[in-house]
């Protein structure tokens, strides 16, 4: 079993995820730079949080070009787990691995705080050590968190159980229907605004995000 | 012939030309004259400040670093490096893209230390919000510290802000940054060995910020100047692919010295690298690469571009170094060599522009300046207790105080920041401190800000001295041993002896307190001629100060845990209301002498509760500072969880606004559990700290004695809607 952080430049979350998935539930890990292409050794990918390309021109709308993308896409096509955060699920939107497009929050700030979030589908790679509507405490920080999607899109999601994660009490960006993450219809990539790296330790005041890799694993060693 | 319009509109003065004629021997070249005006400016040089800033203790009880860009101090195997710098002018005329440059700026002298940067804090003051144009002020410049602080990935963990009429027209930006770095992987700002080459690093050069450092941290404001061409542009991804690349390649061993181009940019690292080195240096500067067209010599020798730095490198190794800044499509190029001449030349095309001796840039005239304690104090420092009237509703005076900005909930703020990014923040915003964790370490870092700058106005040294005091005893409410500090000093213009009193005097208190709590100064910044048409800013002497936990879990917050604690003070009020956010807000007054000072007892205090902390037994400890006990006690209720106290027992001979609302120092109230109390009563016993039990934790509501009886919500209401 081999996770694999994906690096672009002005990714800033990469080695969070990597000190998770290295030290706290020790599994085997290693850095993807971007021009790398080569995927074939690795089993979960991590796009990880971050501002890649600073976030110009529109989030996530630049990285979809790196070289790995395309590599990406054939991994998720294949079947193997992709999970992306914050930034990475910026880029999997983009790169339309997931449905939908993320807005500014509504009160155009940056948001940088715990929120609660409700766990809404525990039958996926990514939930399964989760209970079906567990409250969860894990922070968001960024300014394009307003998940968007169409009408019939927003059907699709609901009929095929992708929403994943929903606000819970407050929804603090303003994103369609409390979206907090989705995985796409196959189940195998997801997209999470939520930074269940930095809730994966005591020290940090929260251990509720790390059901999400640790859920990864159980999965992977099946 | 030069004219002294030209060097004068350089910010040079008459005896400054003169002797930069002495030095060459010769009529200097405008290239060279552009180099002088900004090494000797008050921004590189510190002419005004230099008399004073070598006074600073630089050694303490901890081991330091002082360099020649930050300093620090060496916890076993790690060096912590950290420095505070002012960005005040720039981000009062620009306010987003000067609070940016100014994190930027800061985050740079860290990283070319070989330190990764992990926390950034900022101290900003402001006009009261009650002006339109302080409120864009506000906005820009948290919005500019959110754009490139969270872009790069650094946390913004703290700070402080506070509003008062001085600072309207100059407003006051203070960053701080930390990082952390092996200690034998320390670089050094200099340039060595003769034949080793000079190169070029970052983006590439334009006519952004040109004279940024002369012309507007070196002068006063004065209305309808348009300054904004002399505010540089920030570009926050290029900086973080600049740390990554900076830092991959100093691992490499290769780069023998590496300075930010920050203020005066080439000038300043050209020149103060060869005389750290004690070399010379060739730059051919057609090599530098440009962003714009037909730009003149002295203009790429001053341009403040941000983003870039000038490394040394081991001859031979250019083109590894240059690999590792092109993988992160950076420029890395060879723009010179390390000669032995002492002499910084600087050829165009293989004209020579420039031809100086490195060592007569960086020594700038010594200035002695006269100071005079200003008349005014005597009226303003007299205040008759007498003549303040006691309040009628004690409910309505608390709830103003926690929704006057400088004591309300600053969430709308620090929530803008990543405060989380590196997974390190183990104390978030809102508490006395914050504190990060050292990955593979038991040891924890606490971060502070702090100045009073009310109190500095009303007695200069006094208030310096309790910038140092209150920043330590934040440290310790936290758990953590205060242990070095950095400073930002903001005056008015030296020339003037009454704002160079304040200057002098404030130096001079943090100097006592420093050398009291055993906390060397490493690292810092003066910025003057912070003044507007009205006058001088308030004296600001920002303390930046870090201290050392010994144990992560000793990490202390202000918030009450539990129903049932006891709360207790530590410490004494005394009747004292000068200064105090009190006098000001409900009574419209800055008056008197702000609360006394007794170093000794301070220490004491801190000895206290650092025991008491590490024997487990404190549940909270927060720090009595602007707003007195009331505020103190009202903060410590309203945490994510909030809970209600019911104090009841204060019995001191004093008069109620007194008792709740004094700004005496040395004062703590922390809370434990109740088969704790003895334990404390006798630890302060054998301390010789005053402490009483003054009630307990729950109820749901907020009582004090018979004067306050309010609900949480309506507390929270006002403390967190303040700043919405």
């Amino acid at each position: 079993m081999k996770f694999g952080v994906v690096v672009f430049p002005g990714s800033n979350c990469d080695q969070d995820c990597f000190q998770v998935i290295d030290k706290v539930i020790k599994q085997p890990v290693e850095y993807i730079w971007h021009k790398n292409i080569k995927l074939d050794s690795f089993d979960c990918l991590v796009l990880p949080g971050g501002f890649s390309y600073g976030d110009y021109l529109r989030t996530g709308a630049i990285a979809r070009f790196s070289p790995i993308m395309s590599a990406v896409i054939d991994f998720a096509d294949r079947g193997g787990l992709v999970i992306g955060i914050c930034n990475g699920f910026q880029i999997l939107l983009e790169a339309g691995l997931l449905p939908g497009a993320m807005l500014r929050n509504k009160n155009l700030h940056f948001i940088c705080k715990y929120v609660e979030l409700k766990v809404e589908n525990t039958d996926t790679p990514f939930t399964a050590r989760y209970k079906k509507g567990q409250i969860v405490r894990i922070p968001i920080a960024h300014n394009e968190g307003n998940y968007f999607i169409d009408e019939a899109g927003l059907k699709e999601l609901k009929k095929n159980n992708q929403i994943i994660f929903r606000y819970h009490k407050e929804n603090p960006n303003g994103a369609l229907d409390d979206i907090a993450g989705i995985v796409n219809k196959k189940g195998n990539v997801l997209g999470m605004m939520p930074h269940p790296e930095r809730s994966s330790e005591m020290e940090l005041g929260s251990t509720d995000g790390r059901l999400v890799f640790e859920s990864i694993v159980d999965r992977l060693k099946k | 012939m030069i004219k002294p319009e030209i060097y004068q509109a350089l910010g040079l003065k008459d005896e400054e030309y003169q002797r930069i004629e002495q030095i060459l021997g010769r009529e200097p070249t405008h290239t060279e004259l552009a180099m002088f005006s900004v090494e000797w400016s008050e921004h590189c040089g510190y002419p005004s400040s230099k008399k004073y800033l070598k006074l600073f203790p630089q050694k303490g009880k901890y081991e330091t670093l002082v360099g020649e860009d930050s300093g620090g101090i060496i916890v076993d195997d790690l060096a912590i490096v950290f420095k505070m710098e002012s960005h005040n002018h720039p981000s009062q005329v620009e306010p987003k893209q000067g609070a940016a440059t100014g994190v930027g700026g800061i985050i740079r002298d860290i990283f070319t230390a070989g330190a990764r940067p992990i926390a950034s804090l900022d101290s900003l003051r402001f006009g009261p919000l009650t002006e339109p144009y302080n409120r864009y002020l506000l906005s820009g410049v948290v919005d500019g510290i959110a754009f490139y602080g969270n872009c790069l990935g650094v946390p913004t963990v703290g700070g402080e802000i506070y509003f008062e009429e001085a600072y309207s027209g100059n407003c006051l930006v203070n960053a701080m940054s930390i990082g952390i770095c092996k200690k034998a992987e320390l670089a050094r700002a200099k340039a060595v060995g003769v034949g080793n080459s000079i190169m070029y690093v970052g983006s590439s050069t334009g006519r952004d910020g040109i004279g940024g450092c002369s012309v507007l941290a070196s002068a006063e404001f004065c209305e309808g100047e348009e300054k904004r061409p002399t505010v540089q542009i920030g570009d926050p991804f290029t900086e973080k692919c600049l740390i990554e690349a900076t830092l991959e390649a100093l691992a490499t061993g290769h780069i023998l010295g590496i300075k930010d181009m920050g203020a005066a940019g080439l000038t300043c690292s050209t020149s103060e690298m060869a005389a750290a080195g004690g070399v010379g240096m060739e730059v051919d500067i057609s090599l530098v690469p440009r962003r714009e067209e037909g730009m003149e010599p002295w203009e790429v020798m001053m341009s403040e571009s941000q983003e870039r730095m000038l490394a040394c490198i081991k001859a031979g190794h250019e083109e590894e170094i240059n690999n590792i800044f092109e993988k992160w499509d950076l420029h890395g190029v060879v723009i010179g060599k390390v000669t032995d001449t002492g002499i910084v030349r600087i050829s165009d095309k293989g004209k020579v522009v420039a031809e100086i001796p490195a060592q007569s840039l960086t020594e700038p005239v010594i200035l002695d300046l006269p100071f005079e304690r200003p008349e005014y104090l005597d009226e303003i420092n007299r205040l008759d207790l007498s003549k303040i009237p006691q309040p009628q509703d004690y409910n309505e005076v608390l709830l103003k105080l926690l929704a006057s900005p400088n004591i309300a909930s600053k969430a709308r703020v620090y929530e803008q920041y990543d405060h989380m990014v590196q997974t390190n923040t183990c104390v978030l915003p809102g508490s006395d401190a914050a504190v990060l964790r050292i990955k593979g370490k038991k040891w924890a870092i606490a971060a502070v800000t702090d100045c009073n700058g009310r109190y500095c106005f009303l007695d200069p040294n006094l208030g310096a001295r309790i910038a140092v005091a209150e920043a330590a005893r934040n440290l310790v409410c936290s758990g953590a041993d205060p242990a070095a500090v950095t400073d930002c000093l903001n005056f008015g213009n030296p020339n003037k002896p009454d704002r160079y009193y304040y200057f002098k005097n404030c130096v001079e208190g943090i100097i006592e307190s420093c050398r009291f709590f055993g906390t060397a100064v490493v690292s810092g910044n003066v910025s003057f001629y912070n003044e507007n048409p009205k006058g001088a800013i308030y004296p600001t002497p920002t303390i930046g100060m870090i201290g050392i936990l010994s144990d992560l879990s000793h990490r202390t917050t202000q918030y009450f845990k539990n129903e049932g604690d006891a709360i207790l003070l530590l410490g004494e009020t005394k009747e004292e209301l000068g200064g105090s956010e009190y006098l000001k807000v409900i009574h419209g007054q800055v008056k008197g002498l702000p609360p006394s000072l007794i170093l000794g007892t301070e220490k004491r205090l801190h000895d206290l509760l650092l025991t008491a902390i590490r024997s487990g037994i404190i549940n909270s400890a927060h720090d009595c500072s602007e707003g007195g006990l009331a505020v103190a006690l009202a903060e410590s209720c309203i945490s994510e969880k909030p809970l209600g106290a019911e104090i009841s027992d204060l019995s001191l001979n004093l008069r109620p606004d007194i008792l709740l609302f004094a700004e005496s120092q040395s004062r703590i109230v922390v809370s434990v559990p109740p088969g704790q109390v003895i334990k404390i009563e006798e630890m302060a016993q054998k301390d010789k700290v005053p402490c009483r039990v003054i009630g307990k934790v729950g109820g749901g509501r907020f009582k004090i004695l018979k004067l306050i009886d309010l609900s949480l919500d309506k507390m929270i209401q006002s403390f967190k809607g303040a700043l919405g």
